[in-house]
């Protein structure tokens, strides 16, 4: 695994690897917001690698709060939208289709 | 080198019949609707809708994973499955990563008579994407079309272990797989529509070698055969690529129907990293033992012993009882004609012959006969007991299945119940044999192929209610050959 | 004096004795905001049509109606995050500009049920994300009490409007301390219900596990007011406790006798300003004249609520935020030549330099070979955070502390060092990480800025946060005060 590198404090964070999060989420990311943003991540995560000092040993991961279970609907049918207002906010769309780009 | 043996397993991709979808209230049917009519904020992905699990979709997840045999662990919960495709319309998917609803079970199989049993990873729930549309080919076509009339379909995934040996095995499994899902009723089983779909993975290791070697994942096939055709493509792609003396790369091939061959689509290092994360927006499931035990008892009986049980307690032949169980509304629909008195083989070849063509012809599936099983079985009764004619039988049986009337009733009304009385017979005999003096010369002296145009003469006279059997019998006590 | 000066529950004396309609008050309303909302900049749009439209239906209400809901013909608004059908709705930023919901949040509906008349919505940081507004795509909004300074954010618009007088409440979100911090930044009443308590149902979402719709308001009772209209158990969201929310009115008449109420002693760390120190021990010692037990207690991991937050909401957000393509809303890039382009462009031109910074963050700390070092441990920390809490509401009845270290501070001060922004949280964000109730109520001013005292309650404990606040609004006797040039 690769993990949170104590001397670098930001996991290794470099700009090879920002230009693949920046692919990753989608960010189109030019080459100068790349280098714009790499020193604000790193400290970010440099103030972010105080998580290593906890001591979490044996701590349950907590990804919700209120303890709630099993909630679940019946299975019925309701009213949703018209095709017109699904595609009311849509920027292109052609007979009814959301309409994109070349996929390639 | 050592002969190469293959190593395969399926994912299975089955869409759950409920009547909504995954984590709203749109129908889960949505074949034939106008594009983009079947959506809400939640499954069209727009800013703040917020999922909510339907039950019955957790259900019959439960069910075909108690059906397979597998644990459902106390725990289980929804994350996301982070990825953008114009498909996907929150960017990510609904599924479930490390803890699923059901774990470690196997389906047993039958290949070419021989049982067989593979091993099932796991069993999970998610949510189907929309459908895109393209003009030609995907990568060539300038634009794509978006239609998200099935997104968030109930989607239950079916992992299955590497126990297949050979791709000749692949497309038994998915049947036994597919006939399972129909006996659940949770799955409609079309592949052709894509209501079930399938991926395979297959690699290729020397046969006697315990490592497995470099993984391919193959999809695109929309049916048993063209998973067959594309297995034994990799089969032999790779088996050419070893022979020469490369090695397999880990990646993702399509297989094309048009090129009978599989083409690849992404390579190991264009990998996604789908991030995967609990859901924040659905609790977790905590499935109660009461519930797991509720959902089995309601199980049905698994379809390979069922053929068993039909084929031994009835003297079925294998094949029948094969046919009788690929559905089990089919082995419904049988069961209830034997306990309508019916003889059973008998039942099984006019279910099989007669009823399946006529259900056939008219779309109908069997529970949706206009002939319940009782008349059938009534009507089935009277020919086995000499009443009535197969012949006669079988067009009643049209009759009645295009009237939506009882065949019975058909036969009484029509008159159509075989004569068996000797003196009437015995009259009919003689006007047949004045009517064709040259047949019965033949057949008195040893021509057998003479007798039917007599028998067929007894009909006629009788009106079609002669008992035919005991025509022939009688015409041949009275042409002095009875005794053969 | 503008009738917008009066509480909801003088304006619902108004109304009923038909001193005035609930159109008159919608035009006044809308009137302030046409002429004063220039120098401040808190709403994005106004809705003249739909408030007149909302206020005539209230005025009919009234006029038919025994007993008509407290916020009936009342004039409010809406942060930019929460749907509201047919009226854009933007969330602070350019990717979803044009967007009109084809549906009502739950919050949205149940005010507009409750006769409540929106006069428009508010603006914010970009997707909430933002302790000062300026993350707003559209327009900074600034501090009513000073127009160099920030509201606070990321509901700055919501609070700074109430503080303005150009609504009488508003509501807006809190993720890490959204709604409290500009409450205490503008001098408002500002609630954070524990996570559950309400619908997040039609709430563009910025970090789901700790969103949380709450009010803001003048009065801690118009701010239970609204709090009561729009808690309670929503079939649309899965997240919501199916807990009563009872009746919180009774709770501001109850008082603090022989309440005991927790410090934390982390709270008041280094980086807490003079001013405001001042401002928070004169309510201890208001508190404690009104018959409340002063304890101080240690919430031990707040030292790593920070580092924790700021992966797990970033973790969210680049979630969440994916849905942000440019295909069914938004400007989208159709014309792009590619699919991959479309996103792209559609993204990086949609999106600002904070929403960048933590989707980049949020995809990293999810992404293979990262996720076990940042995400999960995260997550035990929060536990640890939650533990914290649950371990001294054994021991106290409620928490109070300032809501933040420092009063509104200087447009441009922090916006080129994210970390310097994300410690203006420090004191609000360990309550969403543990989804427990908290508020913050005005206490008092220093150098003539106003200051806000928190209270944190425990989970589903709104009605002791409110009575608390209730002692120290009643103490403090501040909330009549009118920022200057809003006072008309
Ligand atoms: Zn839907």
């Amino acid at each position: 695994m690769v993990g949170v590198d104590r001397e670098d404090g930001a996991g290794g964070l470099d700009l090879a690897l920002v230009a693949h999060l920046s692919r990753l989420a989608r960010l189109g990311l030019t080459d100068a917001e790349m280098a714009a943003i790499l020193p604000q991540l790193r400290a970010i995560l440099a103030a972010v690698g105080r998580l290593q000092e906890a001591d979490v040993s044996g701590v349950d991961a907590t990804a919700q709060v209120g303890g709630l279970y099993d909630v679940m609907r019946d299975d019925q049918v309701e009213p949703g939208l018209s095709a017109g207002e699904a595609l009311a906010n849509a920027p292109s769309h052609e007979a009814g289709l959301l309409r994109v780009p070349a996929i390639q | 080198m050592a002969e190469l043996e293959a190593v395969i397993g399926l994912e299975v991709h089955a869409q759950l019949l409920t009547r909504s979808k995954m984590f709203c209230g749109c129908r889960a049917e949505y074949l034939g609707l106008p594009p983009n009519s079947n959506t809400c904020p939640t499954c069209l992905g727009l800013p703040g809708a917020l999922p909510v699990i339907n039950r019955r979709a957790v259900e019959m997840t439960i069910r075909t994973a108690l059906a397979l045999g597998c644990r459902i662990p106390e725990f289980s919960k929804f994350d996301r499955k982070n990825y953008f495709y114009p498909d996907l319309p929150k960017g990510y998917q609904i599924s479930q990563y490390d803890l699923p609803l059901s774990l470690g079970g196997h389906l047993e199989f039958e290949v070419g008579g021989e049982r067989r049993s593979c091993g099932v990873t796991r069993v999970h729930l998610e949510e189907d994407a929309g459908t895109l549309h393209h003009a030609g080919e995907i990568h060539t076509a300038k634009f794509s079309l978006v239609d998200l009339n099935r997104a968030g379909v109930p989607l239950m995934e079916i992992v299955g272990e590497p126990d297949l040996r050979s791709p000749r095995e692949a497309p038994h499994y998915l049947r036994a797989l597919r006939q399972l899902l129909l006996h659940l009723g949770v799955n409609d089983g079309n592949m052709e529509q894509g209501s079930l779909r399938c991926d395979a993975n297959i690699s290729l290791r020397p046969r006697g070698q315990r490592e497995f070697g470099v993984k391919v994942e193959v999809k695109n096939m929309n049916s048993f055969r063209s998973l067959q055709a594309a297995l034994e493509f990799e089969f032999r792609r790779q088996t050419a690529v070893i022979e020469s003396g490369d090695r397999v790369h880990q990646e993702t091939r399509g297989w094309s129907e048009a090129e009978q061959g599989t083409f690849s689509q992404r390579s190991k290092e264009e990998a996604q990293d789908y991030r995967y994360f609990p859901e924040p927006d659905l609790p977790p499931l905590r499935v109660s033992r009461e519930l797991v035990e509720e959902l089995r008892a309601g199980l049905p009986e698994p379809p390979l012993r069922l053929k068993d049980r039909l084929r031994d307690q009835h003297g079925l032949s294998e094949e029948q009882a094969a046919l009788l169980t690929e559905r089990l509304q089919d082995a419904e629909y049988f069961q209830a004609m034997v306990a309508s008195g019916a003889p059973p083989r008998a039942a099984a070849n006019w279910q099989i012959g007669p009823l399946q063509a006529l259900c056939k012809e008219s779309a109908l599936a069997i529970e949706h006969s206009p002939v319940p099983a009782a008349e059938l079985a009534a009507l089935v009764r009277m020919v086995e007991a000499g009443e009535v004619s197969g012949t006669s039988g079988r067009e009643v049986l049209a009759e009645a299945f295009a009237l939506g009337r009882s065949p019975v009733e058909l036969i009484r009304e029509r008159g159509l119940i075989q004569v068996s009385d000797a003196e009437q017979m015995e009259a009919w005999v003689e006007l047949a044999i004045q009517q064709l003096p040259k047949a019965a010369s033949d057949f008195q002296s040893g021509n057998d192929r003479a007798l039917g145009p007599l028998v067929g003469a007894v009909r006629k006279a009788s009106g079609g209610v002669a008992n035919p059997d005991l025509a022939s019998r009688l015409l041949r006590e009275r042409l002095g050959r009875g005794g053969e | 004096m503008s009738l917008l000066n009066l509480s909801v529950s003088e304006l619902g004396r108004g109304l009923r004795a038909r001193e005035f309609s609930s159109v008159e008050l919608a035009e006044e309303a809308l009137e302030r905001v046409d002429s004063l909302d220039g120098k401040l900049g808190a709403f994005l749009r106004t809705t003249p049509e739909l408030a007149l439209e909302q206020a005539r239906a209230a005025d009919r209400r009234l006029a038919a109606e025994a007993d008509p809901p407290a916020l009936c013909g009342i004039p409010i608004g809406h942060k930019d995050v929460l749907c509201t059908k047919g009226v854009e709705t933007t969330s602070g930023s350019r990717i979803l500009e044009g967007f009109r919901p084809p549906y009502d949040a739950t919050v949205v509906a149940r005010l507009a049920q409750d006769g409540a008349v929106v006069v428009g919505k508010m603006n914010c940081d970009e997707f909430a994300m933002g302790s000062s507004n300026e993350n707003s795509a559209f327009q900074p909004t600034v501090n009513p009490w000073d127009a160099e300074r920030v509201p606070g954010g990321s509901s700055g618009g919501s609070a700074a409007a109430v503080a303005a007088r150009l609504a009488v409440a508003t509501l807006g979100t809190d993720t890490g301390g959204s709604v409290r911090l500009p409450a205490s930044f503008c001098g408002v009443v500002g609630v954070k219900p524990s996570y559950g308590r309400v619908s997040r149902y039609g709430v563009i979402a910025f970090a789901s596990s700790l969103d949380q719709v709450g009010p803001l308001a003048k009065t801690v009772e118009d701010a239970q007011l609204v709090l009561s209209s729009i808690a309670g158990p929503d079939r649309r969201d899965s997240t919501t406790s199916a807990a009563p929310v009872g009746d919180l009115a009774r709770a501001l008449q109850e008082g603090v006798r022989g309440l005991r109420l927790g410090i934390p002693r982390e709270y008041l760390a280094a980086g807490l300003e003079d001013g405001v120190r001042g401002v928070f021990e004169s309510a201890c010692r208001w508190l404690e004249a009104e018959g409340a037990e002063l304890v101080e207690v240690s919430l031990p991991s707040t030292q790593y609520a920070l580092a924790a937050y700021y992966v797990i909401a970033p973790a969210e957000v680049s979630s969440n935020l994916a849905r942000m393509d440019g295909i069914r809303f938004g400007p989208g890039e159709p014309q792009a030549p590619s699919l991959l382009e479309a996103y792209e462009l559609a993204r990086n031109r949609g999106f600002g330099p904070e929403v960048r910074r933590r989707v980049a963050l949020g995809t990293f700390v999810l992404s293979s070979g990262y996720y076990d070092a940042y995400y999960l441990r995260a997550q035990k920390v929060r536990t640890l955070v939650a533990q914290d809490f649950s371990r001294v509401f054994e021991k106290v009845d409620a928490l109070i502390s300032p809501t933040a270290p420092t009063p509104a501070f200087r447009l441009g001060e922090r916006t080129q060092d994210p970390l310097a922004m994300y410690a203006t949280d420090a004191l609000t964000l360990p309550a969403n990480l543990a989804g427990i109730s908290g508020l913050s109520v005005p206490a008092g001013f220093t150098s003539g800025l106003p200051v806000g005292v928190q209270v944190l309650g425990p989970y589903l404990g709104e009605a002791m946060c409110l009575r608390v606040g209730a002692a120290v609004e009643r103490a403090a006797d501040v909330w009549r005060q009118v920022p200057a040039g809003f006072d008309g």
